[in-house]
Formats: C-alpha cells, sequence, structure tokens
C-alpha cells in the first residue's frame, strides 16, 4: 500500500503479440527507477499503459492505492503523472512558454467567462501559470528564458527540445515523472548536465522518476533501482550493479555465446 | 549582384532559352484564354466599359493572362552565392516567345469556331464570341491580331524584370491603380455622392460607365507617382509598430482602433443604400467567418457544416419573432430572442459535436459536412412541415425594434450597425479566448491532440467548447439574417454557405482576426456571397469559379492568407524564419557554445564536444 506505484501482473498484447507479459514491480516515493532493455523490449508501451494510451489485457497499474485503468489520458495526468515522449513531441508552432503554460492546464480552471470579463481570478490565474511556467523553465539555467521564451518551439536546438519536453511535464505539477529517453541524441556534455538536473528533479523538486534510457551511464548513476525488459518480459530487476553482472542481462543485449555444434 | 562578381555576369545568346518553360507557360497562358473565352466571360462582360471606347471589362479578363503569364515565364530564381545573369533582352525574348506560343491558343479558338458549331457541347459558346475575339473583322485578321497582341503584352510583362524598380513599381502601380478605379466605378460613384462629390466622379467617368481615356492617363500618373512617393513608408510603418513595445504600442494600438471603429461608424451615413446593403452582408460573413476561425483556425476543427448554426439561429428568431410561425409563435421581442438562440446554438453545438468531435481530420470533415446538409434537410422536410414551413419557410419576421431605433431590412444601414455591435463583440471573445487558458489548450489540440491529451487536457471537452462558441457566434449571424430578410427558408442555408465561409478564413489568413476581417472585405464585399452580389456584380455568374481560381492559387503561392497570423506564416515558413533567426544571431547559443567550447578544453581525451544535431 505504501508503494506510489505499483504494477501487477501486467500484460498488453497486440494482436497476438504480447507487448508485455507478467509485469510486477513497484516504485516508492522518492525512488528514481530506470526501465532498460534492448529495442521492442516493450519499455514505451510500458509507459503509454501508465498513462492511459494503452489498454493492458490483464493486470493492474496502481497509483497512490488506487487503479488507474480504464482513465482517459488527460486524467491520469491529472492524477499526478507526467511523462515526456521518445520522438519529442513539442507544440511546435506554440512559443516555448505556451508550451509550458499550456500543460497546467489540468492544475487551473478559468473558462471562457472568466477569460472574457476578465475577472480579478482569471487575471490572478495567468500570473501564477506563468510564474510557474518561468520557474519551470529557469530549472535548465538561461537556455528556455528570457527572449527564447516568445520563440516557437521548432526554432529549439534539438537537446533544448528534450529540456523543454521534461519542462512542460514538470509543470504539470506531478508526483511521478515519466521519463523516456530523456537523453537520446544528446551529446555527452549535455548528458553530463542532465543527468545532474534528473538526480536535482528528485532532491529539489520532489518528483519520483521512472526512466527509459538506452545509455547505461546515465542509468548508472541516477537510479536506485533497474528493471530490465526483454520482448516484454522482465528478466532482471535490483541495482545496476546487480543487474548489470546479471547472465540473463548479458545475454539478451548480447545474444547467446556460441556453443559448440549450434 | 556586388560589383566584384558584375564584370563575369554571364550575358549568353538571345535564343539561349529554357524552351521547356517557355513552351509550359505559352500553352498555359494559352489554354487559360481558351478557357475564360469558352465560359462566356468576355461576352458576358463585354457591356461594362473601363476604359471609354477602349477597353471592356470582357477583354481585360482574358488581355492581363498574358501579361501574368510574361512576367512569370521571364522571372528568375536567384539564390545568394549562384550567379544568375543579369535580366536583360534575353528575358524579353522569352515574354515574346511565351506569347506567340500562347496566341496559338486564341487563334485556333477562332479558327474552331469559325467551322465547327459548338453550340451543343459548349452552352456558353455564342456567335458574338467570334465577333469580339476577330474584333469583327474577319477571320485571318482576328488570329493575327491575337498572336501578336499576346506576344507583345507577354513581352511587356517580362520587361517588368527588366526595367529598374522605382520604373516597374511607377508601371505596375498606375496600371492597377486605374483599372482598380474603374473596375469598382460603381462603388466610388455611389461614395462620391454620399460626400457630396459628384462633380470629381462626372469629370473622371464618362456618361456611358468607363474611365475617359484621359482621366486613366492622369490617374495612372498620378497613382504611379504617389506609390514612388510612398515607398517604403507602409512597410517602415508597420515594422515600426511591430517594435514597439509595453505603452507605446498600446497607445497606437487605441487610437488605431478608435480610427477604424470611427471610420465603421461614420462611413454608413455617407453611403447609399446598395453600399449599406453590402456592408451589412460583409457583416453578416464577418461575424460567421470569426465564429468558425475559432473551431478552424484556433482548434484546429475542421468544420464543414457550419451553416447548420447559421440555420438554427436563423430559425430560433423566426419562429420566435415571427406571427406567421405555423407552430408555436410567442413573438417575442429580438433582445429575448438572442438568449434563446444562444441556448438553441449551444444545445445544437453540443449535439452534433458530441459524436463528431471524437473524430479526427478528413473523418470529422466529411461528417460535418453531413451534418450541415442534414439540418438543412430537416427543415425543408414534410415532417417537420407543421413547425418550420417546410419549403415555404416562416415569413414575416418582424423589424428589430430597440425604442430608439429600428432595425429593418429595407434600411440595410440599421442592419448593418447591429451586425456591427456583433461582429465587435466577437471580435472581442476571440481576442480574449486567444489569450486565455482554454484558447492555449486549443492551439495544443491543433497542434498535436495526443501530446495535448497526455499534458492533462480533456481534448473532448475543449474542443466541444469550441464548436459551441463558434456556434453561438453563427446562430448570431442567423438571427440578424432573419431580421434583416424578414422571412427565412431552408435554401439560404445551402452547403455553398459553409464552403464560401471557409474559403473567407482560408484566403483571408487562419487564426488571424484582421486576416478574417480582410478576407471577408475582398471575398463577400468585392465578389459577392452566395446569394449575395458583390462590388463587381458583373462577376455574378463567374464567382465560384473564381473563388476556386482564387483558393487554389492561395493555396500554392501564400497558403498562410492575405493577412496572416504570425504564427501561421511562421509554421508554413519554418525555413526562412530559422534562417532569418540564424542571421540575426539569434540561433547562435552563445553561452551554449562557449561552455560547450570550454568543456572540450578541459574534457579528458574521447569525449567530443559536438553542435546541437538540430
Amino acid at each position: 500500500m505504501s508503494h506510489l506505484l505499483e504494477i501487477q501482473d501486467l500484460k498488453v498484447t497486440f494482436g497476438g503479440l504480447d507487448a508485455l507479459s507478467g509485469l510486477n514491480f513497484h516504485v516508492d516515493e522518492g525512488e528514481i527507477v530506470s526501465v532498460i532493455g534492448p529495442n521492442g523490449a516493450g519499455k514505451t508501451t510500458f509507459f503509454n499503459t501508465i498513462s492511459g494510451l494503452v489498454e493492458p489485457a490483464e493486470g493492474d497499474i496502481l497509483f497512490e492505492g488506487e487503479s488507474v485503468l480504464g482513465l482517459d489520458p488527460h486524467q491520469v495526468t491529472d492524477l499526478g503523472i507526467a511523462r515526456t515522449f521518445q520522438n519529442v513531441r513539442l507544440f511546435p508552432n506554440m512559443t516555448i512558454l505556451e508550451n509550458v503554460m499550456v500543460s497546467q492546464h489540468c492544475r487551473t480552471s478559468q473558462l471562457v467567462f472568466g477569460a472574457l470579463f476578465q475577472t480579478k481570478a482569471f487575471k490572478q490565474e495567468e500570473r501564477e501559470i506563468r510564474k510557474r511556467a518561468e520557474e519551470v523553465l529557469g530549472f535548465f539555467g538561461s537556455r528556455l528564458i528570457g527572449y527564447r521564451m516568445e520563440q516557437p518551439a521548432f526554432a529549439l536546438s534539438y537537446a533544448n527540445r528534450r529540456r523543454l519536453e521534461i519542462a512542460r511535464a514538470m509543470a504539470t505539477q506531478p508526483r511521478l515523472l515519466l521519463l523516456d529517453e530523456p537523453v537520446a541524441g544528446m551529446n555527452p556534455m549535455e548528458t553530463a548536465e542532465l543527468t545532474g538536473l534528473i538526480g536535482q528533479l528528485r532532491t529539489e523538486w520532489g518528483f519520483t522518476i521512472v526512466m527509459i534510457e538506452h545509455d547505461m551511464k546515465v542509468v548508472r548513476d541516477v537510479s536506485d533501482r533497474v528493471v530490465v525488459l526483454d520482448h516484454g518480459v522482465p528478466i532482471a530487476q535490483g541495482s545496476y550493479d546487480e543487474v548489470s553482472t546479471n547472465p540473463d542481462v548479458i545475454e539478451a543485449y548480447l545474444g547467446r555465446p556460441v556453443e559448440a555444434g549450434a | 549582384m556586388t560589383a566584384v562578381t558584375a564584370p563575369r555576369a554571364v550575358t549568353p545568346a538571345l535564343l539561349d532559352q529554357d524552351w521547356r518553360s517557355v513552351g509550359k507557360w505559352g500553352g498555359l497562358c494559352g489554354l487559360a484564354i481558351v478557357l475564360v473565352s469558352l465560359i462566356g466571360m468576355p461576352v458576358g462582360l463585354d457591356s461594362r466599359t473601363l476604359v471609354e471606347g477602349r477597353l471592356s471589362l470582357g477583354y481585360l479578363a482574358l488581355v492581363w493572362l498574358p501579361v501574368v503569364f510574361g512576367y512569370v515565364v521571364s522571372k528568375r530564381v536567384v539564390l545568394e552565392g549562384v550567379e544568375t545573369p543579369d535580366p536583360g533582352l534575353r528575358d524579353v525574348v522569352a515574354g515574346l516567345c511565351c506569347g506567340i506560343v500562347a496566341g496559338l491558343g486564341p487563334a485556333l479558338l477562332i479558327l474552331g469556331l469559325d467551322n465547327w458549331n459548338l453550340r451543343k457541347p459548349l452552352v456558353n459558346w455564342s456567335p458574338k464570341l467570334l465577333e469580339l475575339l476577330t474584333y469583327d473583322r474577319g477571320i485571318g485578321y482576328g488570329v493575327a491580331a491575337w498572336i501578336i497582341t499576346c506576344a507583345v503584352l507577354a513581352a511587356l510583362g517580362s520587361m517588368l524584370h527588366v526595367v529598374p524598380a522605382s520604373v516597374r513599381r511607377f508601371v505596375s502601380y498606375a496600371v492597377m491603380g486605374a483599372l482598380l478605379l474603374s473596375v469598382l466605378e460603381s462603388a466610388i460613384v455611389d461614395l462620391s455622392e454620399g460626400f457630396g462629390l459628384e462633380s470629381l466622379t462626372d469629370a473622371i467617368y464618362a456618361k456611358r460607365g468607363g474611365l475617359t481615356v484621359t482621366s486613366t492617363i492622369i490617374l495612372g500618373v498620378v497613382i504611379g507617382g504617389l506609390s514612388l512617393l510612398t515607398k517604403g513608408r507602409v512597410k517602415s510603418a508597420t515594422n515600426r509598430y511591430r517594435q514597439m513595445e509595453g505603452a507605446e504600442r498600446q497607445r497606437t494600438s487605441i487610437v488605431l482602433f478608435i480610427v477604424v471603429a470611427a471610420v465603421c461608424v461614420v462611413l454608413p451615413m455617407f453611403l447609399g443604400t446598395i453600399m449599406n446593403e453590402l456592408l451589412a452582408n460583409v457583416g453578416l460573413f464577418l461575424l460567421l467567418a470569426l465564429g468558425l476561425n475559432i473551431v478552424v483556425g484556433l482548434a484546429g476543427i475542421l468544420d464543414l457544416g457550419y451553416v447548420a448554426f447559421f440555420a438554427v439561429g436563423g430559425y430560433t428568431t423566426a419562429v420566435l419573432t415571427s406571427s406567421q410561425s405555423p407552430w408555436f409563435h410567442p413573438e417575442w421581442h429580438f433582445g429575448i430572442v438572442l438568449l434563446a438562440v444562444v441556448v438553441m446554438a449551444a444545445i445544437t453545438g453540443l449535439v452534433i459535436g458530441a459524436p463528431v468531435i471524437r473524430m479526427r481530420g478528413d473523418y470529422l470533415a466529411i461528417v460535418t459536412l453531413g451534418f450541415g446538409e442534414i439540418i438543412r434537410l430537416l427543415f425543408l422536410s414534410d415532417w417537420l412541415k407543421p413547425y418550420f414551413g417546410g419549403a415555404q419557410g416562416i415569413t414575416n419576421v418582424p423589424p428589430v425594434d430597440f425604442g430608439f431605433a429600428l432595425v429593418k431590412g429595407t434600411d440595410p444601414r440599421s442592419v448593418f450597425y447591429l451586425v456591427l455591435a456583433f461582429c465587435a463583440l466577437a471580435i472581442y471573445v476571440s481576442w480574449r479566448l486567444q489569450a486565455s487558458r482554454l484558447g492555449r489548450a486549443w492551439m495544443a489540440i491543433r497542434e498535436d491532440e495526443q501530446v495535448a491529451e497526455a499534458m492533462g487536457i480533456n481534448t473532448v471537452n475543449t474542443k466541444l467548447m469550441a464548436f459551441v462558441v463558434g456556434a453561438i457566434l453563427a446562430s448570431f449571424s442567423g438571427a440578424i439574417l432573419a431580421a434583416k430578410v424578414g422571412s427565412i427558408f431552408p435554401n439560404s442555408f445551402m452547403i455553398l454557405v459553409s464552403i464560401i465561409i471557409l474559403v473567407v478564413v482560408i484566403v483571408g489568413g487562419m487564426g488571424n482576426i484582421v486576416g478574417v476581417l480582410v478576407g471577408s472585405v475582398v471575398l463577400i464585399g468585392v465578389l459577392g456571397g452566395p446569394r449575395q452580389p458583390g462590388l463587381l456584380q458583373e462577376f455574378q455568374s463567374f464567382k465560384l469559379l473564381i473563388y476556386g481560381a482564387l483558393l487554389v492559387f492561395m493555396m500554392l503561392k501564400r497558403p498562410e492568407g492575405l493577412v496572416p497570423s504570425a504564427r501561421r506564416s511562421q509554421e508554413l515558413h519554418q525555413e526562412e524564419y530559422l534562417q532569418d533567426a540564424w542571421l540575426k544571431g539569434e540561433d547562435h547559443d552563445q553561452e551554449e557554445a562557449e561552455a560547450q567550447a570550454e568543456a572540450v578544453a578541459h574534457a579528458p581525451a574521447g569525449v567530443e564536444g559536438e553542435g546541437d544535431p538540430s
């Protein structure tokens, strides 16, 4: 019960194919858990299932003890689970500021009336939205603030797009942050910096983080625990050191050593 | 081209042409002339004189084509850093050849018309066409005349590239200005009568219509001269406005707003009935377009059945105010009825929207198209005839009595003021919503619906809200229409209305209030609405063709619309935007670059600091 996120016997099938099966694990408040595995292992499917984009065939996902199955994605976000996308999906023609402002939608409430009559409550809320947006963007140093805030998101460099994605997820004020390959495509410098920031997301912002990542250095540096998936099946769980020496994991990544006569 | 490279500029032989392109554009031009002739434009528009004794609108419909094609064929793409020969005689030769090819089109048409009776397949063929094309001087003369005319005109068009920029500006403004003045004659005469300036228009226009030759030349020179004087001023003024910040910008905006509002209020007082009628129609369609702009431009829901809400507004008003309403006739006052209209529009919006909104893109467009027709057919049906009067509709919708003013169809000025008030309301609503939590959510949905949902936006409800806001604005327009016309029929709500409003929004500039405004003035005001005549009443029967041609042209050449929103033009010209930003040095991430350079210097061997891969 004390787990923030609990996955019970999760099974997802696409047609006849089991994308995920028998997945069991939990994430506690304040943990950083990495999900790794070779391509096609079902990592992103796992995220899509949590955020409500994919319906599982069996099993349950509990967030703070309550099932999130059957909820629409926006309801899941409302509960406090935010995510980023592997193939950066910003709102490219909205400004950077707007990208972060719009993701506070579920934490705010003003509708037509307030906007038309410019009520006090409306103005107050707009101010708060903007303040929080700037706060979140400021987390990444000077890269996303200043004149940049009024630029369209497509004008950003690749690394900044990834940063903005994280900022946008942060702005939904989640408790659990799902990061899908946050450092993919970044150069070693940027990767090192973001690794530090992921740590800060926990210590300073109090997020619990589940992260999909291929960069083992990042995984080693930040995660408390690692879950390894292969063909939709969890093959190992534990600390990075435990997992990295697990023969099954090595096999999944590198293949079985050639045996005589095989 | 700089001075260094100029001497090396290539001057190829006159006949070293891209013959394929010359042939292509010439052929297209010829085809266009034949098409325009065969649909009956020259004959239909011949009675309208533009320049006394020299040019009629019918001929203009033909002769502008070679000029434009000649211009296009000799236009060169200039790339920075690539040597391009300077424009010269060679380009004029290209235009000339293109014109000769083009001239073959009407020439063959003349021969064809002379030898075969094309009356059966082509209903618009008439003996008059042959007379017109040959200037009534025999076949041989006609053929030769067209080939020569086309060649000369196309050469003139291509010459625009050769002459210095200021001459080009002078000539094009002079020609366009003089043509505009003659084409818009009736509007200008009406306007000048309102201001008591008949003597002026009497002087420039001939008695039987059209500019006199002298006034054409004088006006052309004056307009061309003015264009040289104002060169660059407009652009720098708009740039200055764009760069203003804070209080200064606010002040300028307020002044601009007051000027525009004053013109809108004062101008109709000086206009005659016809012009006011026209303005009222523009207003009605502007109101519709503003509503659709919220649905399509902001929320990205391609609604092709928007006319449904227009109809609901009209019928609600008719039922509740008319004494002739067949079933229920409380004869309420317009003010109260408006509340009912809002409620009915919202309900219809929800009922139609709820099933439709879950679909995406093309599917949604098709389904809304269907719903638009269903609503009209319901009002037309025998089943609902006892309630809505079927094809006979509901008549006797009373004028709107505000106590201090009576709004009735026979006094289009009053209708215009009512429409103006509602348009102002619609503009305010669009403007405020755009910059609110809801507006941002709409934009996010337009950009990427799935991500918007994942970022916590209830996409179904949010889209429904756009649908309902749009529906309410359209229903206001319907309500005013009912009061203006005094009756309401199912046939006022043809599918064509939906399409024309969409064209207005697209051509004007999607997502931009000013764009929608310009779009409705240009399309509805100048060309006319589905049933309403515009300034160019002569084009009434060719209106849809022009709408279609305009839409195709805009999609190809300026997809962001006449007055695009900054966002939309960014979206469609991302590359240029990025290039500009790069040239201005904005995209150089200074700190990042420095930090990286430093890091690379200190980094252990093997770590490479690469630039962003974007």
